[in-house]
């Protein structure tokens, strides 16, 4: 009975290697062997490879690690090309984008100028491997539900690092890449903008947030609590619903009144994704260019709250 | 299936640990609620800290109370300018603790050379002298900071000759000019709680007047107005940061972080910090930073400034300095004020630009 009560990976198919279906004829084929390993397979199919990398993906890759490079070199210079240093402070090195007063100009390359040109490079890898993405679902006949989920993500990246700059005027208002400083930098914007959390697309961007992770674990545990059934099938048992289908629904209906189908579960956890960065953007975009402090905002629209006053003698001293 | 059991035992110690690692933390905290109730305004501290606090914060005994009545200080020695009215016990008894309080290992010779002691030839009795005026003022004109507790020399000095914790002016520079641009932040730094905010907010808040609020108080933005930038908000974080640090406490101390900005939702302690702010700006200009021509060099800053107060210098990790022991009763020469009242020099305006920019300058 034990042997159900798996939550590791517990079979290994291993067949000859299989190269994916034939591709359109073009410039790029498959690259390398395929190979085997064992602990790929705890995680994972255990065949890697061969990969596809096309023009797309070496375009890619090299902007990305001109970004990488630029972010890496700068930080390191900041310590003065001290190795130790750039290890032990390397949580709290950044590269900063420009100053206030540089609005959208062109700035000094090391006031921002090098911020400017990692964001571009950033930005190019990123929509690249976008593409690339689309193509290659596309090229095994695929859906493209993945580039547009990946696209709601590529959606509150750019409006934090350039929409929202643009709109307000000033590269000084994206943020710095670090590992520290960036979420110092969310911490001062939510303050700046009198408390980010009285944004209401905030709120509903937690609320996907947390609903994803509590989707991925209902379902994850729902999946394995059902596999003694042949219930990690799903394909197969949303239109041929087998035992472990009925189970899981039943489980549901019991626990909660109401259950997902072996289809829509997989709707509810797309969505949820995709609406926490979608939601999460609109919130980003309006702070500063529509509302300019979240708090009084929701004062006035009697969202906060208001408590009797324990401290009713403090007023701002003249 | 034997060898499951271990597994398990593996994993769930696995946990233990880094439970254990991460989040927990031993003694367990104590919080007080200190604001309405469920809005999180809850003073948290762990009693380890707090013992430590509160070893590091006793006070020294005062010597006993000497009569006020006899021949005058200035009458009988030479060259006293700011103490001539004590009577000569008073004096004497001042020096003494004077001498226990800063400089407890050197003696008198610290500030008085060769027992010389009307002689100004020692730099150390020149910012002494300044010092007591220091302390006058603060106890006479800064009661809406210090109250009736006031400060004495062994509120900052604690038996050091030089302050443990002062400051000086960043010195801001980079390493290079051609890349790694660190504008004044992004290094884990003492002064803001080795945060990588930016890591001298003392020069723009504590010697100019920069602005330290940066939320609207509007709720829509006002067309043609600029609020604070983020990086100028990053400096006020820092600023807090320091505060926090300095004091032992965390932001709802003063703070309601649901609208940090409003006032009617802030604690007592807020105003007493605004004016603690104010305080410390008049003290680093009036009094602290002029006496640069005073020091040796080995005393000044990496810019070459006269090192300076912050939150830090008497409150040493306490809420309240050596947690509120009232010194001054025992030394009242320490609370009249000082006659003539020196010229408060105003403290240069700063705007939002200036404030940002200061620390990068070197």
């Amino acid at each position: 009975m034990a042997e159900y009560q798996n939550i590791f990976t517990r079979v290994q198919v291993r067949a000859p290697a299989y190269p994916g279906v034939p591709l359109p004829s073009g410039v790029f084929v498959r690259e390398g062997p395929a190979f085997f390993n064992y602990w790929a397979g705890k995680f994972g199919n255990a065949q890697i490879g061969p990969i596809y990398l096309g023009w797309l993906g070496i375009a890619s890759l090299l902007c990305g690690f001109i970004a990488i490079e630029i972010i890496g070199l700068n930080m390191w210079a900041s310590v003065g090309w001290d190795p130790v240093q750039f290890v032990r402070q390397l949580f709290w090195l950044a590269l900063e984008p420009p100053k206030p007063e540089y609005g959208l100009s062109i700035p000094p390359l090391n006031e921002g100028g090098w911020w400017l040109m990692a964001g571009f490079f950033l930005t190019a890898s990123i929509l690249l491997w976008w593409v690339r993405s689309y193509r290659r679902a596309r090229a095994l006949g695929m859906g493209t539900h993945v580039c547009w989920a990946f696209a709601a993500a590529i959606w509150l990246y750019l409006v934090l690092g350039f929409i929202r700059p643009l709109m307000m005027g000033s590269w000084s208002e994206a943020v710095p890449f670090g590992i520290f400083p960036h979420l110092d930098w969310t911490a001062a914007f939510s303050i700046r903008y009198g408390n980010l959390f009285y944004n209401p697309f905030h709120m509903l961007s937690i609320a996907f947030l947390y609903g994803s992770a509590l989707l991925f674990a209902m379902h994850g545990a729902t999946i394995l609590a059902v596999s003694r059934f042949g219930g990690e099938r799903e394909l197969e048992q949303i239109t041929d619903r087998g035992t472990a289908s009925e189970r899981a629904a039943l489980f549901w209906r019991w626990t909660m009144g109401f259950n997902a189908t072996m289809e829509s579960i997989h709707r509810w956890a797309w969505w949820f994704a995709v609406l926490c960065p979608l939601c999460g953007g609109i919130g980003i975009l309006l702070t500063g260019t529509v509302v300019d402090n979240w708090y009084l905002w929701a004062v006035k629209h009697g969202v906060a709250p208001t408590y009797p006053a324990v401290f009713p003698d403090v007023v701002m001293p003249k | 299936m034997k060898s499951i059991a271990p597994k398990w035992l593996a994993t769930g110690l696995a946990g233990v640990i880094i439970l254990a690692a991460s989040g927990c933390e031993m003694p367990p905290p104590e919080s007080v609620q200190r604001g309405y109730r469920g809005t999180g305004m809850v003073h948290v501290a762990n009693p380890k800290t707090v013992a430590a606090v509160a070893a590091a914060n006793v006070a020294p005994e005062a010597a006993p109370a000497v009569p006020a009545d006899g021949p005058k200080a200035k009458d009988i020695y030479k060259n006293v300018q700011v103490l001539g009215d004590l009577s000569v016990g008073e004096f004497t008894r001042l020096m003494v603790a004077m001498t226990n309080w800063v400089a407890p290992e050197q003696g008198c010779n610290y500030c008085h050379a060769d027992g010389n002691f009307e002689a100004d030839n020692v730099y150390t009795k020149t910012v002494a002298r300044r010092m007591l005026q220091m302390t006058r003022t603060i106890n006479a004109d800064y009661k809406s900071h210090v109250g009736d507790t006031g400060v004495t020399c062994y509120t900052c000095h604690r038996g050091k000759p030089v302050p443990q914790k002062i400051w000086f002016t960043a010195d801001g520079k980079d390493k290079s000019a051609f890349a790694g641009w660190r504008y004044g932040q992004n290094a884990p730094a003492h002064s803001v709680a080795r945060a990588s905010l930016p890591n001298d907010p003392f020069t723009p808040y504590f010697t100019q007047a920069g602005i330290i609020g940066v939320a609207s108080d509007k709720a829509l933005p006002v067309k043609g107005q600029t609020g604070a930038s983020i990086q100028h908000t990053e400096w006020t974080y820092g600023l807090m940061m320091h505060f926090s640090d300095s004091l032992g406490v965390n932001c709802t101390y003063c703070h309601n972080t649901r609208a940090f900005s409003s006032w009617a939702e802030s604690s007592t302690p807020r105003v007493t910090a605004w004016h603690g702010i104010r305080m410390v700006r008049t003290l680093n200009n009036t009094y602290l930073d002029p006496l640069k021509p005073v020091y040796p060099a080995e005393r000044l800053g990496p810019t070459g400034d006269a090192p300076k107060a912050n939150c830090a210098t008497c409150h040493q990790g306490a809420n309240k300095p050596l947690l509120g022991a009232a010194m001054l009763k025992d030394h009242p020469e320490l609370a009249a004020h000082p006659a003539p009242a020196p010229e408060p020099a105003a403290a240069p305006a700063a705007s939002v630009k200036t404030a940002a920019k200061a620390p990068a300058k070197s």
